[in-house]
């Protein structure tokens, strides 16, 4: 069985975001990248497949600051090869990358064919689309998301996926192999590892370097952000002021609103 | 249709999500704005009186196979495909809810479109639509333009109210067909949500309480006001030491970590321990006796105000609306 | 050879042999241990022989079972030397030796301490039967031990009243009594009371730097994993259960039981409960145990033969670490450290923004030379409950007129809990990242108000550092007393208690700098019955903070703290000089609803009340 974990590095929210002078992307140069925390998941998903039945696990990302970090960490934690496409543009969009990684998985010797491509089920820059169902459509290969458990039958040939509804509820999927997945949870939260691990790893193993190939054409059409700014964080809650009966009303109007009535 | 506002019916085991109505209410206005026809395509096995539902658009197109039972996102997204091949709307609306997530991104492929997630809001300026885009888990929000049309928008839940969108109208119905392959992805049964207390964490409202509530005797009064929101009541670790809860509806450090789309604090000072376990829920209303409280710094809307008095006032308001959409 | 030489012989060899087969396996394994450097300092060790072992000083820290104890253990020297000389007397007939008891003031000696000896014997059999302390366990082993001891002492004294009237009995009395040595000397290594013998070489032995966390390694998985110091903590381990009772997290109800991790090692060493071979470690020691210390130190101050457990749990942390093994809170923590260079998990960014409630600039230490480099630790840099408290302190070191700066963003969490929590890799890298900002700084002092960071500072960064001195903040003031420089106003007329912070307290012995401060202010310090040494923990130590509570517990260490204090009579005020303490200790009060009974002060913000 052979895994393969496709992950992208994503700007850190925790740290200020700052909007590049144009006023139409973030200012990179600001930034601090991040491996996107649901390819977090789809790594450990994967490293629990490969304890319980057995598999090879290759972890494939995008070149991006900080990405030797996040791929060596998953060295450190059992993955058995790590891939690095490289020469994309910053700030690419999530449809490069889609198509960046397909390539690669079609052309990096090794890398196809994968039994089951795991990624995270959404990165909070994903603004033109999924990696997930983008990298399915290119291979034509099954695709489902929000997956939350995932287990494989003795023949290796089908997996039973389970994918989060509202309100609790899941549903129990049959996905024949190959497929590509997109994580929202695995079944243990991502796995710590300790600092020595990941050291290790950097010096006796070591990354794959591979140039992105992209088709000449542009592929489907893009997305134009034309403005971006801060949505200032509140800081402080807007007050409702007056006697019980009008403030209720108040915030039954904010609820409904939100749609929450 | 071609030119039109097109949204995509939702439906999930036998009826059509708010999300869907949501996306009818904001379809609604765009397409009066821009004159145009407001269509919804509705997909399914045996679902045709679903579109006697969908009455805010002007027009239902009914795709019926079984394949499409259940919306599973590549047959939904061919079939959506073969339906508008000849029939180009400018704009294509998709909640994105755990339902359909992936539907957009296949369509938009499949037309050979863009698609844009993360919508909160459509304007038209010039002529053009622009989305209006929340990223970075909320940090940012982005004004976007797709290059051609039609654009596959997704959009969050909450965009606009889900009553907007309801009509007693009865829409023009159409039928189409679509030829669809085998899919390699079938539903093989739902689970249910587990029985036993609840999960604090798959509550998508919940009302927590904090040693502002006094006594265990005040908590059926939170507990009013969380069935009114269809939530769930949780604490802080004072009221679950004190056994008035149990553990499993700690919030915070010790607890769990929380993220439903509306957070009730009631008397709760906002520790930083507490914090830690909601700051990422998507609305925080508080309500505390203390103006200088910290969890006003993490609220959205505050008050200041007793929690006894205001609980049972509030409940009854939410009762009221309730009852109102109800009848409507 | 007369036939009793012969049979002397015989019981001899096989008392020996039997002795000797099992040290001889105890050594075995010992050896195969981890290494670890504990010959230096033979003087030193020496004097902690003299004081721990001759003195038996810890014992007699509880003194009814402690004196009892000094004597049983001096009439037990005395008569393993007695009995030597006559076992000696009896091999080698032939030597022109009196027997011990030919010679009247060693018969007197053995007389007095035979009786002294079962005087005391009395008192540990009545205490272990009628008055048993709290979770002493009444083994067999121990009553077999008591009754040996009662033996030989009873048939040495027996032996000396009869030998004028009944040489007969005397003589059966001697072979009754040498007899019984020997059965002793057999028994002992198969017997908790190996700590006869093993203790001596435990306290001479002993960490000189008691607390020290052992040198990088995986961890322990196997027996061979611990060092042989630390294997040999079990054999030398009496089971007297002194570290149970100052551990919090025992008396907490936690899963940890120190005295019982000690025994572990013990089961370890014999092969027992982990295997013959101790690779079922894991079995043995359950993550829970391994993960409730706070490393307060307690246990090892109390330890009378001076056994390490800390160092012994830091090895098990870093295997369970290694395997992923850890509570989600602990997990989440580290991965921010790794990140963000703190805990909470906020930008570095945000580090400094405590200094924006202050009307005054803060020097920058990394652009500008300043005498005094504070050191501010993450708590009391991004927990906005102590942010009021930061400030006080930077106005007291002001108001002081001290030239002082701090790092700004550049600070990154010390790492000592860090590395405690088992993660030496991170805290490594967190050292190498503040040694690279000291380094590029221009001070001559370091003082910090975190404990933690202090004790870390001082014993691991700063020697390769220049060797600036590392300063408490406690100690800084208190250096600003004595010379007369810390300008203060009025004095507070007031009734207060201290709590000794873990890492100032035991950790590094400032006991005296904080309460003169204290009594400088004109406070009245009421002291805890549990204060200096004995201070007992708030819980938050050894990455603990970071951890969730285990959920079966009697009640929160720093609520066992708080309701110590809540009893004294007329005190008010709890003085705190950590800012950890004043997280833990203020969730106390509020969870006991005492607001209104006691509030915690860091003793900063009493400083700069009483400069007004
Ligand atoms: C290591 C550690 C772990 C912790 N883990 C957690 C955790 O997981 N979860 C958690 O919640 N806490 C945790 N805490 C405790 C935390 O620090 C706070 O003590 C706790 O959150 C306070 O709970 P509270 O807000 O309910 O109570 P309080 O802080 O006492 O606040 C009560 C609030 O109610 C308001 N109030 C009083 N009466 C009224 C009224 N009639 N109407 C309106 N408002 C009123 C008051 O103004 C006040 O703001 C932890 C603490 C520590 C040290
Ligand atoms: S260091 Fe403290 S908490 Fe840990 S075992 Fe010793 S006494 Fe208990
Ligand atoms: S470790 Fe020390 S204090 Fe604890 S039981 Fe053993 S001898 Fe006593």
């Amino acid at each position: 069985m052979r895994i393969l974990v496709l992950m992208k590095m994503a700007p850190d929210v925790v740290e200020e975001l700052e909007i590049a002078p144009g006023g139409t992307a973030l200012d990179l140069d600001y930034v601090r990248m991040i491996l996107s925390e649901s390819d977090d998941h789809a790594l450990e998903q994967a490293l629990l497949l490969k304890e319980r039945h057995g598999a090879t696990v290759t972890a494939l990302a995008l070149d991006a600051p900080e990405v030797d970090d996040a791929l060596f960490t998953a060295l450190a934690k059992g993955a058995d090869r790590a891939v690095k496409i490289a020469g994309l543009d910053a700030g690419f969009p999530t449809s490069q990358a889609a198509r960046a990684m397909s390539q690669a998985i079609a052309q990096v010797p090794g890398l196809s064919p994968a039994d089951l491509i795991l990624t995270g089920v959404q990165a909070i820059d994903d603004l033109d689309g999924l990696i997930a169902p983008m990298v399915a459509h290119a291979l034509d290969l099954p695709y489902l998301g929000i997956v939350t458990r995932l287990s494989l039958d003795a023949s290796g040939r089908t997996a039973l996926a389970t994918k989060e509804y509202p309100g609790g509820v899941r549903g129990e999927f049959e996905v024949k192999l190959p497929a590509v997945l997109g994580i929202q949870a695995a079944e243990k939260p991502p796995r710590y590892v300790p600092v020595a691990k990941v050291r290790a790893a950097m010096k006796t193993q070591k990354i794959d370097s591979a140039p992105a190939s992209l088709p000449a054409d542009g592929g489907c059409a893009a997305a134009q952000v034309v403005e971006m700014k801060r949505n200032e964080p509140a800081g402080h809650a807007e007050m409702l002021d007056g006697d019980p009966e009008s403030v209720s009303d108040k915030l039954c109007g904010i609820l409904t609103g939100h749609g929450l009535l | 249709m071609t030119g039109s506002i097109c949204v995509f019916a939702e439906q999930w085991r036998g009826s059509i999500s708010e999300a869907t109505y949501e996306a009818l209410a904001l379809g609604r206005e765009v397409a009066d704005a821009l004159g145009v026809q407001l269509t919804a395509i509705l997909t399914g096995s045996n679902a045709r009186e679903l579109a006697q539902t969908l009455g805010a658009a002007d027009l239902v197109v009914y795709v019926d196979h079984p394949l499409l039972a259940e919306t599973l996102p590549q047959p939904t997204a061919e079939a959506l495909a073969q339906v508008l091949q000849d029939r180009r709307p400018r704009a294509f609306i998709v909640p994105l809810t755990n339902v359909s997530l992936g539907v957009g991104t296949l369509l938009a492929l499949r037309l050979g479109t863009a698609g844009i997630n993360f919508c909160k809001d459509v304007r038209i300026a010039g002529g053009r639509l622009q989305a209006v885009c929340v990223m970075y888990g909320g940090k940012i929000e982005a004004t976007v333009e797709a290059a051609g049309e039609p654009v596959v928008l997704g959009l969050w839940p909450g965009a606009r109210p889900a009553e907007k969108g309801r009509s007693s109208r009865s829409p023009v119905v159409e039928e189409a067909t679509v030829s669809l392959r085998d899919s390699p992805v079938l539903l093989r049964r739902y689970v249910e949500a587990e029985a036993g207390d609840v999960d604090l964490t798959k509550q998508d409202v919940l009302v927590a309480v904090g040693r502002g509530i006094q006594s265990k005797d005040n908590l059926g009064l939170a507990e009013d006001l969380a069935k009114s929101l269809g939530g769930a009541v949780a604490g802080s670790r004072p009221v679950i030491d004190q056994g008035w809860l149990p553990l499993s509806r700690q919030v915070g450090k010790s607890g769990l970590s929380v993220k439903p789309k509306l957070y009730v604090a009631l008397g709760i000072s906002g520790a930083p321990e507490h914090v830690e376990g909601m700051k990422d829920s998507a609305l925080i209303v508080a309500v505390n006796s203390d103006p200088r409280a910290p969890i006003f710094n993490v609220a959205h809307y505050g008050i200041v105000a007793d929690v006894l008095e205001t609980i049972p006032v509030l409940t009854a308001a939410i009762e009221a609306k309730r009852a109102v959409a109800r009848h409507a | 050879m007369t036939s009793a030489t012969l049979i002397l012989w015989l019981l001899t060899l096989a008392a020996f042999g039997l002795f000797g087969a099992r040290v001889f396996r105890y050594v075995k394994v010992l050896l195969a241990a981890r290494p670890e450097k504990r010959w230096d300092h033979p003087w030193k060790r020496l004097q902690l022989v003299i004081v721990n072992v001759l003195g038996q000083r810890r014992l007699l820290e509880e003194p009814v079972s402690g004196a009892a104890h000094l004597l049983i253990f001096w009439a037990f020297v005395f008569y393993a030397a007695s009995f030597f000389w006559n076992l000696v007397h009896g091999l080698f007939p032939f030597l022109p030796i009196p027997s011990a008891d030919e010679v009247s003031w060693v018969r007197a000696a053995l007389a007095a301490f035979g009786v002294l000896g079962l005087a005391a014997l009395a008192v540990a059999a009545a205490r272990r039967y009628f008055f048993p302390p709290p979770r002493l366990e009444k083994s067999r082993d121990a009553g077999i031990i008591l009754a040996l001891i009662a033996m030989v002492l009873l048939s040495c004294l027996a032996g000396q009243w009869y030998r004028a009237s009944n040489p007969a009995v005397s003589r059966a009395m001697w072979w009754v009594h040498m007899a019984t040595v020997l059965g002793f000397l057999a028994y002992l290594p198969y017997s908790k009371h190996l700590h006869l013998l093993a203790s001596p070489f435990g306290v001479f032995f002993a960490s000189l730097e008691p607390g020290r966390v052992p040198e990088a390694s995986a961890g322990a998985a196997r027996r061979e994993d611990f060092t042989w110091r630390q294997l040999f903590s079990g054999l030398a381990c009496a089971e007297c259960g002194r570290c149970d009772r100052a551990c919090p997290a025992f008396n907490s109800g936690f899963a940890l039981s120190p005295k019982m991790l000690m025994h572990h090692m013990k089961e370890l060493v014999r092969g027992e409960g982990a295997g013959p071979d101790g690779a079922g470690l894991a079995g043995l020691i359950k993550r829970e145990e391994i993960w409730a210390c706070t490393s307060c130190l307690a246990c090892m101050h109390r330890c009378p033969v001076m056994n390490e457990h800390v160092p012994v749990l830091v090895e098990l942390r870093r295997r369970l670490l290694g395997e992923g093994d850890m509570d989600k809170s602990l997990q989440e923590s580290l991965k921010n450290l790794t990140r963000y260079g703190n805990s909470f998990g906020a930008p570095p960014r945000a580090r400094p923004k405590w200094t924006q409630q202050l009307d005054f600039h803060i020097k920058d230490a990394r652009k500008e030379p300043v005498h005094y480099l504070w050191f501010v630790g993450d708590y009391a840099s991004f927990d906005p409950r102590l942010a009021p408290v930061t400030c006080a302190a930077a106005r007291v070191f002001r108001k002081a007129g001290l030239d002082f700066g701090i790092l700004y963003e550049s600070e990154q969490n010390s790492g000592n809990d860090v590395r405690l929590a088992g993660e030496e890799g991170l805290y490594e890298t967190l050292r190498d990242k503040n040694r690279n900002v000291f380094a590029k700084a221009h001070y001559e002092e370091i003082v910090t108000t975190d404990p933690h960071s202090f004790h870390i500072l001082k014993h691991e960064y700063m020697p390769m550092n220049g060797g600036q001195p590392v300063l408490h903040h406690t100690q800084l003031l208190s250096q600003m007393v004595l010379s007369g420089e810390l300008p203060i106003k009025h004095k507070l007329r007031m009734r207060v208690t201290y709590h000794d912070p873990c890492y100032l307290g035991r950790y590094n012995a400032v006991f005296n700098a904080p309460r003169r401060v204290i009594e400088a202010l004109g406070l009245k310090l009421v002291e805890m019955s549990q204060n200096r040494t004995y201070a007992y923990c708030c819980g938050a130590g050894g990455g603990r903070i970071w951890m969730e509570d285990p959920p079966v517990i009697i009640e929160r260490p720093a609520t066992t703290r708080i309701r110590e204090a809540a009893t004294l009579k007329d005190v008010r005020t709890l003085v705190v000089a950590c800012p950890k303490d004043l997280v833990m200790f203020q969730d106390a009060i509020k969870t006991m609803g005492l607001e209104d009974r006691l509030e915690v002060k860091e003793l900063s913000e009493l400083v700069e009340q009483a400069m007004g």
